[in-house]
């Protein structure tokens, strides 16, 4: 029953790309600099300015580099300027003001000028020469042609090499930031935008601020220096070639934008669909295992057929629409030197233009009209590299978690914790704890039970201030969480999540991310107290075998005993455990339950489980249903009762 | 290249027409130079007619260059989508009919990766090669002929300077290819660290490790930053080197040229030598965007790698030698000879180790163990999820191996650990197990796995989306539908792999209660961690690292097995 497209872009095209979960970095390709996504910035000024506030510490070099730049600009300009009365000597052309101009007759006069100097050198082999006059002033100029372009090219590599520091240094100080700043972010940031999305800022957005630094800068730099000068060289050599040139440059900037306007189109088509294709692969390929058990691969297949050609047609369209821009500006640039070139041959035959000027102006028409085309390229690479500072940005700014005040408390916790009345929801639309309120002395065992949704995971959440109580308060020792010192109130929480996510890293490693100073015999102990240390000591490397972030080569169990182990190299008197044993086999769970009980002993546990065996022996069991507490007490009072409790319960009581 | 002929053959077309465009605009590069030196040599000496004539033909061949550049990427996103596209489609065919030890293999994660960013890779790869290959060869080919025809013995010259950058380049690439391996790593790397900040931002948070962790950032950051270093400095070289010697390869042109101009008037006119200077910019400027083409494309040759390995990957469970590939399963007897497993063909350590087992049909068989013991492996063998090392495994009495793959799969219902839905509706899931099935029969199944009363209860029904991985349901309705999914198949054999461990002790009983009443002519299989999941079950097995440690029925393990006995006593508190 292969549904049709629409249905399928509609479904798949929604929750990708940003609701993917699991992110998908897209790599740095090589992605030809056409094929990327044009965007525009929404606040231009302000995000430049930010920008540059990066490169502020960079001053001297900046200087520098933009020295360095204009003179292997011009350079390169003079270099090429100079042939011109050289090709017309060779030519045995005379360079006046009226054929050349002012410039090129001093330029001429110049080069000439330095043949003294030279003639010793080569009087030897000019003794025959009948044109030794040409060929000495040809050789001095070419010694100068020689120095020019020698600078030139150090100018170019000093420039390149000061600013590769620049750049570098910039984007791992944006890197430092970003991250940084993401550290300081509340847990309500992550839980609201998906992994991908913030990924992508560290990826795609920063390697377009890099481009931006790295080329697309110095590229409208020395574009415009070039534009600049080429065009007083042009005016001085000819103005009315130069009119001929310039007369190019709107269409070609015209035509440059024509087609970023097309192509940003069709690239936003192309991006929903890779959405509903990468979508749809995620899916599928995730639950792999139940397609095949139902057989479903053929109509698989055929989905995936219907959504690739359409990514195919969007896809065609986009790289097309982006590949253009090459050529057509190229070749613009071909018909401006074609029709210069046509009109200075036509210049020579009826107004004197000499050779050695039209060989420079056909330099000059590429020199001029290359930048110009460049430029236009360039402006989509920053504008996409504005958007994406922008998102970077963003992020910067993001709210975060709220400052501790300076009075905060950091007086030693024993343990007792108490919540008075207290209300929250995620959303103020959804209240999910209702005035909960309840009362824990130091180093008792508080349980809470219910089905998935009611709101146990939400307490904790609460409890170490991963996200704040809309109404009520929680004491710990009779002050309230708020007046404490925010990280110290953490540290002396102790958490064993529901989620078992690991680092890549040694087992050694993460078990010590609990404390960081402990020893590697604490760390063993604690990994005998979760029962972690046989199966670690059974792996292939012991406690310095590597895992994987993602712990493909550890089982769920596994995890979470290791999880548990972190938790126990903490010291913290109270210990929140949040479905901690809920992958671990009953016969395992039994097991370490005595390590369980050390870890517990003398601090104040708040245990979530499914499994009501994990809570029997609390000092108090709460029932949690739709945000309130329906029912209280022990495990005994609880069965007394006879209401929710025990139904849960009965599943199991039919065994007796 | 053999290998990826497949998926350039059907578009050949495109694959040759891509590089004739480029050509064309590469000629006409090629010529433009010469127009130039035809106007100097001549247009002194002719009426201002002949420049317009010169003129036109360089305007259309400017015209015809920028319909080369555009056909050229035209049919170069022709062939590089489609190319990619294709084997996008490959790729998605292949893990298809991956069996489940060629996903473990891969891992789920790196074959979507494969199938996306690799895949992107190599189009864009495609594209540029075929845009690219052509025109930087090409443009160097074409200016060394101008050359040697405006004049051999100037083109001299090029003898020398060509070798030098030759050498120069294979230098940067010997250079720089592997640092900016090293550089991808570091990029890696970083992604890495970040990524795992990101999903354990709570573990971060609740030990107050914000500090620490940006510590190790800063370090993955720096390495990064010190790479990307070391990988530019070299590319840096490249242009301002390449620059030096283009410069004094024309200085040397102009001496050397220069003198042949005034030795002999005529002997090479003034035009030639102003064409050979642009010769010489056309000529190294297509070496530096070799170069460039050559180093960027390194990263494609991983990611090639990366299809390739997934591509030849060898199905391992297939059925293709099926004797009976017409037999449909009829009964639901199962039996197990000797059958024993590796998850690794070379590690010592047996996930299965020789188990042997009868089932009839109609009964309800219990399976309980510790994590790890083989439970999921051994229920996985009888659909042929995973094949035997050793042994035999018989449904109705046949090998399984001589079914064909539909028919054993369509003939059992596996409800499995992970409970995956899919976006769509609520419907659409359920018929999975049955496109054709009835609304009737849709809703018996879904009450009989005691769901129809919550699917009710939403505004839509059975007509209610989930959203992808079913997030806006429980886990416990989660698993509920999944069973009704399975149970749509109308199955002779039920497989249930702790797929009731998210539903309360109360729904399961009534799970089991249907079980009894409604499929009693089915034959089935449950794995669970809960004792009272598989008390009432005609037959247990208690599985312990691999092997059958005990069976029989309930109070007959409660006598004779101290394993089950544990079970037992670690849920219900007995002292």
């Amino acid at each position: 029953m292969a549904r049709d497209i629409k249905e399928l872009q509609k479904r798949y095209g929604a929750y990708s790309p940003t609701k993917i979960k699991r992110s998908l970095p897209s790599m740095r390709g090589p992605g030809p600099s056409h094929a990327k996504e044009v965007e525009k910035p929404k606040n231009a000024s302000v995000t430049i300015k930010r920008l540059l506030s990066y490169l502020s510490g960079y001053r001297l070099q900046l200087i520098t580099v933009l020295i360095m730049l204009i003179v292997s600009t011009l350079s390169s300009l003079i270099g090429s300027y100079m042939l011109f009365p050289i090709i017309n000597r060779i030519a045995r052309v005379e360079t006046t003001i009226e054929n050349s101009g002012k410039l090129a007759t001093k330029v001429d006069e110049m080069l000439g000028s330095f043949r003294d100097i030279v003639f010793p050198f080569i009087e030897e082999r000019l003794k025959n020469e009948h044109s030794a006059d040409i060929l000495i002033y040809v050789f001095s100029a070419l010694i100068i042609l020689a120095s020019v372009y020698i600078i030139g090219v150090i100018a170019t590599y000093v420039q390149q090499r000061i600013m590769l520091s620049i750049t570098q240094g910039s984007l791992a100080k944006i890197r430092d930031d970003l991250f940084g700043k993401l550290q300081t972010l509340p847990v309500e940031y992550f839980d609201t935008n998906s992994t991908g999305d913030i990924m992508s800022r560290f990826t795609n957005d920063v390697d377009r601020i890099e481009t931006m630094f790295s080329t697309s800068l110095i590229h409208i730099i020395s574009g415009v220096i070039a534009v600049v000068v080429t065009l007083i060289f042009m005016i001085t050599t000819n103005w009315i070639l130069t009119i001929v040139t310039v007369v190019f440059a709107p269409i070609m900037v015209k035509s440059a934008s024509f087609i970023a306007h097309k192509s940003r189109k069709h690239f936003k088509a192309q991006q929903v669909s890779i959405g509903s294709v990468n979508g749809y692969i995620e899916e599928t390929v995730s639950g792999q295992k139940v397609v095949k058990v139902f057989n479903h691969e053929n109509e698989c297949e055929e989905e995936f057929v219907v959504l690739n050609d359409d990514l195919r047609e969007k896809q065609f369209r986009a790289q097309f629409f982006g590949g253009i821009m090459g050529p057509v500006l190229g070749n613009t640039s071909q018909i401006s030197y074609g029709v210069t070139i046509g009109i200075g041959g036509i210049l020579m035959a009826t107004a004197g233009l000499t050779p050695g000027a039209l060989t420079v102006f056909a330099q000059y028409a590429r020199r001029f009209s290359f930048p110009v085309s460049n430029i236009s390229q360039q402006m989509t690479a920053i504008f996409s590299a504005l958007a994406g500072a922008e998102r970077v940005f963003n992020v910067m700014d993001t709210e975060p978690e709220a400052l501790t005040l300076d009075n905060a408390i950091k007086d030693k916790i024993e343990g007792e914790v108490v919540l008075k009345n207290v209300t929250f929801g995620y959303d103020p639309e959804q209240v999910i704890l209702k005035n909960i309120s309840l009362y824990a002395k130091n180093g008792q065992k508080i349980a809470f039970v219910g089905s998935t949704g009611a709101g146990k995971t939400t307490i904790t959440n609460l409890l170490n201030r991963f996200y704040e109580i809309d109404q009520g308060e929680i004491l710990i020792d009779g002050k309230s969480i708020y007046d404490y010192d925010r990280d110290y109130l953490r540290q002396n929480i102790a958490m064993v999540l529901q989620d078992t996510h690991l680092f890549t890293g040694t087992v050694m490693e993460n078990i010590r991310y609990g404390r960081l100073d402990a020893t590697d015999e604490e760390v063993i102990e604690a990994a005998k107290t979760s029962s972690a240390h046989s199966f670690i000591m059974r792996l292939s490397d012991g406690y310095q075998t590597v895992l994987e972030g993602d712990g493909a080569n550890l089982s769920q169990g596994q995890r979470q005993l290791i999880n548990i182990a972190r938790a126990a190299m903490s010291k913290a008197p109270i210990l929140v455990l949040d479905e901690a044993t809920s992958s671990v086999d009953t016969r395992t769970e039994k097991s370490i339950q005595i390590g369980m009980d050390r870890l517990m002993r003398n601090r104040t546990t708040f245990v979530i489980a499914h499994r009501l065996s994990t809570v029997r022996n609390s000092n108090a069991i709460m029932v949690l249903e739709k945000g309130e507490i329906i029912e209280r007490g022990t495990h005994e009072q609880l069965l007394e009762m006879q209401g929710r409790y025990y139904e849960l319960y009965t599943g199991i009581k039919e065994l007796d | 290249m053999i290998f990826w002929r497949k998926y350039i053959d059907p578009y050949w077309k495109y694959f040759v027409l891509g590089p004739l465009c480029i050509v064309v605009e590469v000629i006409g590069e090629v010529l433009m130079p010469k127009y130039l030196a035809i106007i100097i040599n001549n247009a002194s000496r002719h009426t201002p007619v002949y420049s317009i004539n010169i003129m036109l033909l360089m305007v259309i061949t400017a015209i015809l260059m920028m319909a080369g550049g555009v056909g050229g990427a035209y049919f170069g996103a022709k062939a590089s989508v489609n190319f990619a596209a294709d084997i996008r489609v490959d790729i998605y065919k292949k893990v298809q009919s991956f069996s489940f030890a060629n996903i473990d293999k891969f891992s789920t994660g790196s074959l979507i990766t494969r199938l996306t960013n690799d895949v992107t890779q190599m189009q864009n790869f495609i594209n540029i090669l075929l845009r690219m290959s052509l025109r930087a060869p090409g443009m160097m080919i074409g200016s060394l002929i101008m050359v040697i025809i405006l004049r051999p013995s100037l083109s001299l010259v090029f003898a020398v300077s060509i070798p030098f950058m030759i050498i120069f380049v294979a230098f940067i690439i010997a250079q720089g290819l592997p640092r900016f391996s090293k550089m991808q790593k570091k990029i890696d790397n970083l992604n890495n660290t970040v990524q795992e900040n990101i999903t354990n931002s709570r573990v971060v948070k609740s030990f107050v490790r914000e500090k620490y962790e940006v510590e190790k950032f800063a370090k993955v950051n720096d390495e990064l930053k010190q790479s990307g270093l070391s990988a530019m400095t070299v590319m840096i070289l490249l242009s301002p080197v390449i620059n030096l010697v283009l410069n004094f390869t024309i200085v040397a042109v102009l001496w050397y040229g220069g003198g042949m101009v005034l030795a002999e008037k005529n002997s090479m006119p003034i035009g030639d030598l102003s064409a050979f200077i642009s010769y010489c910019n056309q000529i190294l400027m297509s070496l530096m965007m070799l170069t460039m083409v050559i180093v960027m494309s390194s990263r494609s040759i991983a990611s090639s790698n990366r299809i390739k390995e997934v591509l030849n990957e060898d199905t391992d469970i297939h059925d293709i030698h099926a004797k009976y590939k017409d037999k449909k399963v009829e009964t639901g007897t199962i039996e197990f000879k000797d059958v024993s497993f590796r998850y690794y063909k070379n590690s010592q350590e047996k996930v299965l180790d020789n188990i042997n087992l009868n089932i009839d049909k109609g009964t309800t068989v219990g399976i309980i163990g510790p994590t790890g013991s083989g439970k999921t492996t051994l229920v996985s063998m009888i659909t042929r999820l995973y094949d035997p090392d050793e042994g035999q495994v018989l449904v109705d009495g046949i090998d399984v191996k001589d079914y064909s793959l539909a028919n054993l799969r369509n003939g059992i219902g596996m409800v499995l650990q992970q409970n995956i839905l899919f976006s769509g509706t609520i419907e659409e899931n359920l018929r999975w197990g049955n496109e054709n099935a009835t609304k009737k029969e849709i809703r018996q199944v879904a009450s009989f796995a005691q769901a129809d009363k919550f699917i009710s209860e939403f505004n839509k029904g059975y007509k209610t989306n989930l959203e992808q991985g079913g997030v806006n349901v429980s886990g416990g309705q989660k698993q509920r539908l999944c069973i009704a999914r399975a149970l749509l198949k109308k199955p002779k054999i039920l497989i249930f792999d702790d797929s009731t461990s998210a539903v309360d002790t109360a729904t399961e009983s009534q799970i089991r209660a249907i079980f009894k009443n409604e499929l009693a002519d089915t034959t089935k299989i449950i794995i669970a961690q809960r004792i009272s999941s598989v008390q009432d079950a005609n037959q247990i097995f208690v599985i312990d690292e691999g092997r059958i440690v005990c069976r029989g029925i309930h109070d007959e393990l409660m006598d004779s097995c101290d394993e089950y006995r544990e079970i037992y006593y670690s849920q219900i508190d007995r002292k």
